[in-house]
């Protein structure tokens, strides 16, 4: 389990995170949604504590790892959780294979001539076969995000964090990738944490949706009581208008 | 100006200080985890060869060079060329070779070297490394210094002796030294002495251009601009240092007699 407690971070004067409690119970799939620039990537890399927070508390599986500086000590904490990033940050130098196996030495047991095996079985699991030999600069984007999280899951992960896993997919890739994290869920119990533009995968996948403006939380609920919900921000936002008290400034961004 | 000057210093000492942490960091990972021989070796053969062949031209052209200025202001204060070999050998050995490889690598290696992690900074591949494990320290900064450590006084000396046989080509082609002297001129005036001078020298261009090429990499911020600034930043900041350091070592090394 996941818990947070008032948890704030700025980037200099800039308040990002202004005080999030939250729990990431076991075997549940909750989606952060929310405008850009609202805190959710701050949110789920201070979990992963890629960034270090100015306040608050995080808790996974009850080892308080807020401030723990020790290198050793925080890689021990990230052996249990995958991160899927945006752009996928696969590994410029290294081929396909490589990137899905990186992972392999450093986090699992497995033996050196098995790994061939597990980055065929992965890449297999998200669609992809016999791109091994490629480079990432020769993959298109959707297919960069899927060896992405083919490296993620290769180290079976207990916790696993998205950050926007079907962006930049055709609508079918998405909903492949949405069905992909329930059957982890289901068959492996995996915690998910997904990071989401896509209404339609947050209403598919998610026990728990929860909604965050201005670096606060807003409303969190099921799917069902989101599509009910009657807050004009939470309706403007899953209804995706422009109209509505969210108000975009175009002339900043 | 005095507001400026702080301002320099504040910056200069604030950089300094975050690149000793980085190397604290490595330094820390280097008896903590088992160190990434494969990549060393990979980076080791990327810079060495990468540096090779400029190395080999700009000494072999310095040598020359430095015959043929040397041969002539001999000629017309001896009316012979006299101890061009010394003159040439001594140059190089113990400061020449070092700077000049030195300076080569930074061009060559250490840009790519700020280039590439800085890349990997803006596109979360360092943070990558993290979630994945393992840490720059681990994966980059380490096997990159042991690349620079093990390459920079290899192409040094590789760099003397392309500069000698440079030197060797305009002496006793150009200038009609025989070759017999040209050489006893550099075997009969220098020791292991001299040659271990521009040894030390190499191994703290190394150390210092590995340290700058990485610690710039991996403060890179903003995008491919960054990655562009980072790079010329640590280009011009170990070509400068090369040179103060070079002042310092020799000031030390003479002193010490080496």
């Amino acid at each position: 389990m996941i818990t947070i407690t008032g948890l704030k971070k700025n980037f200099g004067h800039k308040q990002v995170l202004k005080g999030i409690d939250l729990t990431f119970k076991d075997g549940e799939i909750v989606s952060i949604i929310g405008g850009s620039g609202t805190g959710k990537s701050t949110l789920i890399k201070c979990v992963m504590r890629l960034i270090k927070p100015a306040e608050g508390k995080i808790l996974i599986d009850g080892k308080d790892i807020t401030f723990v500086e020790d290198e050793y000590k925080l890689s021990a904490v990230r052996r249990s959780m995958g991160y899927l990033f945006q752009e996928g940050a696969l590994f410029d130098s290294l081929n396909v294979g490589e990137n899905v196996a990186f992972g392999l030495q450093y986090l699992t047991d497995e033996k050196p001539a098995d790994y061939k095996k597990i980055v065929k079985e992965k890449l297999a699991l998200v669609g992809l076969k016999d791109i091994e030999h490629m480079r990432p600069s020769e993959l298109s984007g959707g297919m960069k995000k899927r060896v992405a999280l083919a490296r993620v899951l290769a180290v079976s992960p207990k916790y696993l964090l998205y950050d926007e896993p079907t962006s930049g997919l055709d609508p079918i890739m998405s909903d492949i990738i949405s069905d992909l994290i329930l059957e982890l869920k289901n068959k492996l119990g995996q915690t998910s944490v997904v990071i989401t533009h896509d209404i339609k995968s947050a209403y598919k996948i998610s026990d728990r949706i929860v909604f965050l403006y201005d670096g606060k939380i807003l409303m969190q609920g099921t799917p069902a009581e989101f599509k009910k919900s009657d807050n004009p921000y939470v309706r403007q936002f899953m209804d995706g208008s422009s109209r509505g008290p969210i108000q975009m400034k175009l002339t900043n961004d | 100006m005095f507001k400026l000057i702080g301002k320099y210093l504040i910056t200069f000492f604030n950089e300094c200080g975050k690149a000793f942490t980085m190397l604290h960091t490595a330094a820390f990972w280097l008896w903590r985890a088992p160190f990434e021989w494969h990549e060393a070796m990979r980076q080791s053969v990327k810079i060495g060869i990468d540096s090779l062949t400029v190395t080999t031209l700009t000494s072999v052209f310095t040598g020359m060079v430095l015959a043929l200025q040397g041969g002539n202001t001999i000629t017309s204060v001896f009316n012979e060329p006299m101890y061009v070999g010394t003159l040439v050998g001594f140059s190089l050995i113990r400061e020449l070779g070092p700077v000049l490889t030195a300076v080569v690598v930074v061009g060559r290696a250490g840009a790519a070297v700020t280039a590439e992690i800085g890349t990997m900074e803006v596109t979360e591949q360092i943070d990558a490394l993290y979630t994945l494990g393992t840490n720059p320290s681990r994966q980059l900064v380490l096997p990159r210094m042991f690349a620079f450590l093990l390459t920079v006084p290899l192409l040094t000396l590789f760099a003397n002796f392309s500069g000698i046989f440079g030197g060797y080509l305009v002496a006793v082609y150009g200038l009609g030294v025989p070759p017999e002297s040209y050489l006893s001129d550099i075997t009969t005036f220098m020791g292991a002495g001299d040659f271990m001078h521009g040894f030390i020298k190499s191994i703290f261009f190394a150390f210092m251009v590995g340290t700058v090429a990485c610690y710039k990499g991996l403060d890179t911020r903003g995008g491919a601009e960054g990655v562009g600034r980072s790079t010329t930043v640590s280009v011009v900041t170990s070509m400068v240092l090369i040179l103060v350091l070079d002042y310092f070592l020799t000031a030390i090394l003479t002193a010490l007699r080496i």
